[in-house]
């Protein structure tokens, strides 16, 4: 084999080598700094989640009991008491006011003696890579430079996290509204722009007229402007949404037409509005990424219904559609991530600042998790920066479920055949 | 050659009507966009006999046979002129439904392309759109006997489509166009994709068929024209302009053994094609 040709085989070989080995480097370059962009994020999010934090008492739970016995202990009426006497006759008047203190769980009247009596604030918090390096510093100078205060490991993702409303008190705070409001806005914005989107991909690559040049012209223009329109930047969206959804369409949105004139609602500023607009974004994703996924499907088996005399809709909704499905899915579920992440539409829909009741109907006031992450970077106080990355984790992990549920449905689709 | 019969855009059976041929091209012309694929083409097409339709490549063999059940349509740029009778209609009439033509001539394609679904489900689709109110079982075993492929799959009707070989792909697609049970059955090379055994399988079923079926079948294999067809059209391209033109056509064995043109003869003994 070698023979004569050898020398001169053996200097291209190496020569070709050469080059396949400096692309696959400058390719794993590139992978690498992916990932390493990728990992400085989430160190940068996990290093505010989680950290040591001293808090501070305005008073010692331990001053309010007796020597030998401990807050957590006390039965209802020594915690009513208690109460009683640590707080000013007005302000116990209006809680038993509210709901008389015999029909209070013990638990509940515990955290009104800690969000009345002990208030509890965090004097500094450290970061997560500070705890893990410098843990000797940081007792050090929290029982130098704040004595009363008690040091502890604080993760501020956890279960009450995500099932408390919102509060002021960013040690209090919670997501649930948040979650709920984006919940309700994608789940709107699927049902509104899955069914429309994918028809239009149906129409426009099964149905669309392409042998007379006018209606040929026409696909053309329609096909340009959804291209288009899936690079439109959000905000328009928001614009967009603002000006039909909140404004023209307000007696729908509002919920007025339906008899609901709730004063807590917010005009047309609602779930539904929010969810539209959200499905206004997606729609053009939807439509190209489903359109791609149904050209995808081999003519062979569209010639194979044809032939056996069926219809074109007979042949699209048993052979193309199924076929094309995992990739429609995909496609969905991708720009859903997108909307999920979306900020700047909804604050011009409406978003409110600030609410703490859960939304429970179309037409309720909204906030999602990226605008709640948002407002809560904008405060000045460090804690929140704290809840606003355990919140930015809460997110990731929302998107990443939902990544999940794509591969499933798949998977599924993907054996039928 | 007019025949009165072009108010009823009903597609009978042909024992209804006294036309003598399964199906007749006019004066058939197809053009994709400005090119003409196919000049001037008249051929009756016998009932239940094989049809083969041979010509080197690209001389509008294809197109022909797409033009026998109106597949043509399927591109966008094909545009057919001329007549083509099945039972005495023009099935390119306006008032006739090209959906209703292919569930009376069936096609068979050059790859065996059977649905990403079951091999009952392959079988059973066509006639359940058609509103089959029988026992479909009855009809899939039916089906699968017929295109003899009942022994090999009986076990595992259940199991994809896309499991089987070549060949057996290739008689479930058979199968499948037998349970529309149409009166034509066109075959586009059906076993160019297929080994030596089982293209011979196909082209025994082919003759079996015909108890039952018209059959046209193109194919580039003399070997296989000469053992399967009672007649043969020879098409060929047009010097001039590049068109597929109908050469000759008559008895296989005469097309054989004693060509009229001397293209044919060409062809035949495989000194251009
Ligand atoms: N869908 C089509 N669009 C445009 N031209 C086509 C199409 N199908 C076939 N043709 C052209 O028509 C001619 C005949 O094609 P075809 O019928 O496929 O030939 P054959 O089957 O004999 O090889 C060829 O020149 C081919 O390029
Ligand atoms: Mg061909």
């Amino acid at each position: 084999m070698s023979g004569d040709r050898g020398p001169m085989a053996g200097t291209r070989l190496t020569r070709r080598y050469k080059v396949a080995a400096l692309w696959r480097n400058v390719f794993r370059a590139s992978t690498v700094v992916g990932i390493i962009v990728l990992g400085l994020l989430l160190i940068n999010i996990a290093n505010s989640a989680f950290g040591y934090v001293a808090v501070t008492n305005r008073v010692d739970p331990g001053d309010l009991v007796a020597e030998d016995r401990a807050l957590e202990d006390l039965d209802h009426a020594e915690l009513v008491a208690i109460l009683e006497v640590n707080i000013s006759k007005g302000l116990f008047r209006k809680l038993a006011n509210e709901k008389p203190f015999a029909e209070r769980e013990r638990a509940e009247v515990l955290g009104l003696i800690y969000e009345n009596v002990v208030k509890p604030e965090v004097a500094k918090q450290w970061t997560l890579l500070e705890s893990i390096t410098k843990r000797s510093e940081i007792v050090a100078e929290a029982t130098t430079a704040y004595p009363s205060a008690t040091l502890r490991f604080e993760s501020w993702l956890d279960v009450a996290f995500i099932t408390s409303p919102q509060s002021s008190d960013a040690v209090k705070a919670g997501i649930r509204t948040a979650l709920l409001g984006s919940l309700w806005t994608i789940a709107i914005a699927i049902v509104f722009a899955f069914p429309i989107g994918v028809g239009a991909a149906i129409y426009l690559e099964e149905y669309a007229d392409h042998a007379r040049p006018a209606a040929r012209a026409i696909n053309q223009v329609i096909q340009t402007n959804i291209s288009n329109l899936a690079g439109v930047p959000s905000i328009i969206y928001g614009i967009l949404g603002l000006a039909v959804f909140v404004r023209v369409l307000e007696p729908l949105t509002s919920g007025a037409i339906f008899g609901l004139t709730d004063s807590t609602t917010a005009n047309g500023r609602t779930i539904i509005s929010a969810g539209l607009t959200l499905g206004l974004l997606i729609l053009p994703l939807i439509i190209i990424n489903s359109q791609e996924a149904i050209r995808a499907v081999p003519n062979s088996l569209r010639e194979a219904a044809f032939g056996l005399g069926a219809t074109r809709w007979q042949t699209v909704w048993s052979h193309v559609l199924p076929n094309a499905m995992p990739g429609i899915l995909t496609g969905t579920i991708l720009s859903v991530s997108r909307a999920m992440g979306e900020t700047a539409p909804l604050v011009v829909v409406g978003a409110s600042t600030y609410i703490t009741a859960d939304p429970s109907e179309p037409f309720s006031k909204f906030t999602t998790l990226p605008i709640q992450i948002y407002q809560w970077t904008t405060r000045p106080q460090d804690v929140f920066r704290n809840i606003a990355a355990a919140a930015i984790i809460a997110l990731l992990m929302l998107l990443l479920s939902m990544n999940g549920v794509a591969i499933v449905l798949r998977n599924r689709f993907s054996k039928r055949t | 050659m007019d025949n009165g019969r072009i108010h009823t855009t009903k597609l009978d059976s042909w024992q209804d009507t006294n036309v003598t041929y399964a199906i007749e091209a006019q004066g058939l012309n197809v053009y994709y966009d400005n090119f003409r694929a196919l000049k001037n083409v008249d051929l009756k097409i016998e009932r239940h006999k094989v049809t083969a339709i041979i010509g080197p490549s690209g001389c509008g063999k294809s197109t022909v046979l797409r033009a026998f059940n109106r597949m043509n349509e399927l591109f966008r740029s094909a545009r057919t002129e001329g007549r083509v009778l099945f039972n005495g209609l023009d099935i390119y009439h306006d008032q006739i439904d090209p959906v209703e033509v292919r569930r009376h001539i069936g096609m068979v394609f050059q790859k065996p392309n059977p649905f990403p679904k079951s091999i009952y489900e392959n079988v059973a689709w066509g006639a359940r759109i058609h509103g089959y109110r029988g026992n479909m079982d009855d009809l899939v075993y039916q089906a699968l006997t017929q295109a003899a492929l009942w022994d090999e799959v009986k076990d595992k009707l259940g199991q994809s489509g896309l499991s089987l070989s070549g060949g057996q792909q290739q008689r479930l697609c058979i199968a499948r166009t037998i349970a529309t049970q149409p009166e034509i059955i066109l075959m586009d090379e059906p076993a160019s994709a297929l080994d030596p055994i089982a293209t011979l399988r196909i082209e025994e079923l082919m003759r079996e068929l015909t108890n039952n079926y018209t059959i046209i079948v193109v194919t580039h294999n003399m070997q296989q024209a000469g053992r399967v067809s009672d007649n043969t059209a020879f098409f060929s391209l047009d010097e001039t302009d590049r068109a597929g033109v109908l050469i000759e056509y008559g008895p296989t064995l005469r097309i054989f053994s004693n060509p009229a043109s001397k293209m044919t003869e060409d062809y035949i003994t495989g000194r251009f094609g």
